[in-house]
């Protein structure tokens, strides 16, 4: 019963998104007020019909429902309560309706925070976004509906499969998703102003708060997937450059460039045909990260169900919306004014070079990720690893990295480049320490290590000093230096945490990267196993029975010249419904390095496989990123960014009264 | 009219990437197939020592030169999917008549002949790879992997993993009955 009222509400909420991809749109241009008026309301109806369909098919994986095809697809009546709601996103259909339910929420919250934005952009935009939300719906509907039912209902279901039974895996789709859809709003904004033909400060103002949340939930999102990555394949790493891995990449590499250039439109009127650029590429790439996922198109470890007319029909949807923005902005984007202009060496210089960096880094993911598409049409087929990413992708990091440090400190439309690194000989000083440091205390590894090692510093100290100039630290008492700060736009420090977020997950994956050690070898209990400095000793394997899994688990005591450590208790899983064994890593950390371990099969006579690392400071990479999306909350939380209403009325007038185009009431 | 153009190109480059997309969509088209350059070539000079234990006698590759369709299988004791396997290449050695040849890769010599008592063994001929030299000089990724081998003794098809009824229906039956003519 549920699931035809969900079925019912996706149906309707297919067609209202076609009449508010349309009336909103057409009242715009004609100036019909009462047409405008129609994306609002439409807007809230849309989300709350999509999230009555969510409900719905929750419902049903929550009760066991195996009359619907997905729920007996990927669920079982033995498993936890937690998989069996998760597991309404561990499938296809699912989550192709939790991606329409993060769209229409979107436009929802822009219907309902977006009261200060001109009535036209507005409808404008929410008409963009249900033109969007109209595509996955129909693909939603007509290709992998999740309501589908079988007759007879089957008695117990396949199960979901294990590795995404897992507390990261659960929530790593909802922020990935979240992250990629929220990139539609500044896509929708770019296509608005294109359409207006407008584009100007104020319009900066408003994209720049929901590419910032985007980019925060997407930060969160690809950070959550790499630690379930690290703890639940059992080797150790945690990126891969797997295709599925890039694609959720790239648009936080060009969403990253989108939140800066936003910075030079707001702060400048400058960059805007860029902008407006970044906007549609970062959501494309959102798009077209979909469409490979599951389209089948390159293999990856995160494969959904293949299907070739699903493929198309995503093909199809990503030919309209990327193709038909494309050439919206090749016929409008002439048309829009230039803004300001600004000396190379400047906060603008430095943003532009922080945008152009962050594309040719994309390009390069981008054709690491799909290049092997276009050999392969072309007869040769190879396959791209992580060499190509060293060689290719970290050349680019260090003049990025080494940007980084000096941009904030750059004054706008001029700056002094001595002057300012003459406020940095303290990071210069901490650099050249901290590599003196690292050569010293680590025998061996690559040199490249000990130069990444300095440009992290380098990163940090930059941020920090920026930061105590900005408060006066030390240089007036330090109540004024505490007023100063309370009194810093909440972005000012967003930005520093930020900053100094990617220079400790910097410091993180260079660790991790050069100096790890590993150990794979067959080992019977009984046996001591010495890795980097610390001693392993395999008491045994016992048998453990699990809600829907049987597992073997190993018992192992670490210690460290004699002195004990801890246990570690690393697991063989194997789940009965699927038949499909996982390892689960057994992990051990002080904040400054892991002991991870994972046992294998059995050799029959009494061994197992055991592998072990020793990861130095791989907890940096997800605490460097947890203090970014920190940091990028912070900023969100800014209210000039929240209110941007009477500081654009005041603009406003000046602009409309130079006579631009799209003079609104 | 130049600048013009230019913002063109975003669109252009686009359409051309969409070109390969759909190309890419091709259900024909399996992005998990790795090709072997070893295809259509010679199997490679080798000369495998008999698996001791396992009653038949080792091969080089001469033996696969002799005009009669080979299959040649990799496997081992330790490995699982081989195992999966065995009954498909049994019928395919016992039933459809097939020259079957295995490479015994990375394996202990008493660990193999136990594995073929208890599961009976298919192969004519079996050569003992233990230190997986000539397995790599044959390109083989990890076992089990099947390969056919033409009467001339070159490399015709290559299957990774193991094999099911489905590719044994649709691919290998085919090709050797194809090659027999």
């Amino acid at each position: 019963m549920s699931a035809e009222l969900g079925q019912f509400a996706l149906i309707l909420a297919l067609l209202l998104s076609v009449v508010q991809s349309a009336v909103p749109m057409i009242g715009a241009a004609r100036g019909n007020r009462a047409w405008i008026a129609v994306a609002q309301p439409s807007a809230l109806l849309l989300f709350g019909l999509t999230i009555l369909a969510f409900g719905a098919l929750t419902q049903a994986f929550m009760v066991s429902d195996f009359s619907l095809s997905v729920v007996y697809q990927n669920s079982h009546s033995a498993k936890p309560m937690l998989y069996k709601i998760t597991g309404v996103w561990g499938n296809h259909e699912g989550s192709m309706l939790l991606w329409i339910v993060i769209l229409t929420g979107f436009g929802a919250a822009v219907a309902a925070f977006g009261q200060n934005l001109p009535p036209t952009l507005r409808a404008r935009v929410l008409s963009v976004q249900a033109m969007v939300t109209l595509g996955f719906l129909a693909f939603l509907i007509f290709t992998s509906n999740p309501f589908d039912r079988i007759f007879p209902a089957p008695l117990d279901g396949r199960d979901l499969n294990p590795l995404l039974q897992d507390p990261g895996l659960a929530f790593h789709p909802p922020m990935l998703y979240a992250g990629y859809v929220g990139f539609s709003i500044a896509f929708s904004f770019a296509v608005a102003a294109l359409i207006e033909g407008k584009v100007d400060a104020a319009w900066a103002r408003w994209v720049r708060p929901w590419t910032l949340a985007a980019w925060i939930t997407l930060t969160a999102g690809i950070a959550l997937g790499s630690w379930w990555a690290y703890y639940e394949l059992g080797w150790g790493g945690w990126w891969f450059w797997d295709p599925v891995e890039n694609v959720s990449f790239m648009p936080w590499l060009m969403g990253t460039a989108l939140l800066h250039s936003a910075i030079v439109v707001e702060k400048r009127d400058s960059l805007k045909v860029w902008t407006i650029l970044l906007a549609i590429l970062t959501f494309s790439l959102s798009l077209i990260g979909t469409f490979v996922v599951r389209s089948g198109l390159l293999t990856s470890v995160h494969a959904f169900a293949v299907d070739p007319e699903r493929g198309l029909f995503i093909l199809v949807l990503l030919a309209i919306a990327i193709g038909g923005s494309l050439l919206l902005f090749a016929v409008r984007a002439p048309t829009l004014t230039a803004g300001g202009l600004f000396s190379p060496i400047s906060r603008e210089g430095g943003l532009v070079l922080n945008n152009l960096l962050l594309t040719v880094a994309t390009s390069v993911v981008f054709v690491g990720t799909l290049g092997p598409l276009l050999l392969e049409a072309a007869g040769t087929k190879i396959s791209v690893g992580t060499p190509y990413y060293n060689a290719v992708f970290i050349p680019l990091m260090v003049p990025l990295v080494a940007v980084m440090a000096v941009g904030p400190l750059l004054p706008w439309k001029r700056a002094e480049l001595g002057a300012v690194l003459s406020r940095l000989k303290f990071a210069g000083l901490m650099t050249i320490i901290a590599m003196l440091a690292t050569a010293y205390l680590v025998e061996g590894g690559p040199v490249i290590a000990v130069a990444a090692v300095g440009f992290a510093i380098w990163l940090l100290a930059g941020a920090i000093i920026e930061w105590t100039e900005r408060i006066k630290l030390f240089r007036v008492p330090f109540g004024d230096s505490f007023k100063r700060m309370t009194k810093l736009p909440r972005s000012a420090h967003g930005m520093t945490l930020a900053h100094a977020g990617m220079a400790i997950a910097i410091l993180g994956m260079t660790g991790s990267a050069a100096w790890k050690t590993e150990d794979i070898r067959i080992a019977r209990p009984g046996d001591n196993i010495e890795v980097a400095g610390y001693n392993y000793l395999f008491e045994g394997m016992r048998s453990i029975q699990g809600p829907n899994y049987q597992a073997e688990q190993g018992r192992f005591v670490v210690t460290r010249d004699g002195e004990f450590i801890t246990v570690l208790t690393p697991e063989k899983r194997l789940y009965m419904v699927q038949n499909m064994p996982t390892t689960e890593a057994a992990i051990h950390t002080n904040g400054l390095r892991d002991l991870y371990m994972a046992v294998g099969d059995s050799d029959g006579n009494g061994g197992w496989t055991v592998r072990i690392y020793h990861e130095p400071l791989v907890p940096w990479i997800w605490a460097g990123c947890i203090i970014m999306v920190i940091g990028g909350t912070f900023s969100l939380s800014d209210r000039r960014l929240r209110v941007g209403a009477p500081v654009r009325s005041k603009r406003w007038q000046a602009k409309s009264g130079s006579g631009q185009a799209g003079a609104r009431a | 009219m130049g600048r013009k153009l230019i913002f063109f190109l975003p669109v252009l480059v686009f359409l051309i990437l969409g070109g390969y997309f759909f190309w890419g969509l091709d259900p024909e088209r399996n992005p998990a197939d790795i090709p072997s350059v070893m295809i259509d070539k010679e199997v490679p000079v080798f000369d495998l020592a008999r698996l001791d234990g396992s009653g038949v006698v080792g091969f080089n590759n001469e033996d696969l030169k002799q005009g009669t369709v080979t299959l040649v299988n990799a496997f081992a004791s330790w490995c699982l999917p081989c195992l999966a396997e065995h009954p498909i290449l049994t019928e395919l050695a016992k039933r459809n008549g097939i020259r079957l040849y295995g490479i015994n890769y990375k394996d202990k010599p008493e660990d193999a002949a136990r594995w073929l008592r208890e599961h009976g063994n298919p192969y004519a001929r079996i050569g003992a790879d233990n230190s997986g030299r000539v397995s790599i000089d044959w390109g083989v990724y990890g076992v089990p992997e099947t390969y056919i081998v033409d009467g001339e003794g070159r490399i015709r098809y290559r299957h990774i993993g193991p094999l099911d009824q489905a590719a044994t229906d649709e691919i290998i039956l085919p090709l050797i009955n194809e090659l027999k003519q």
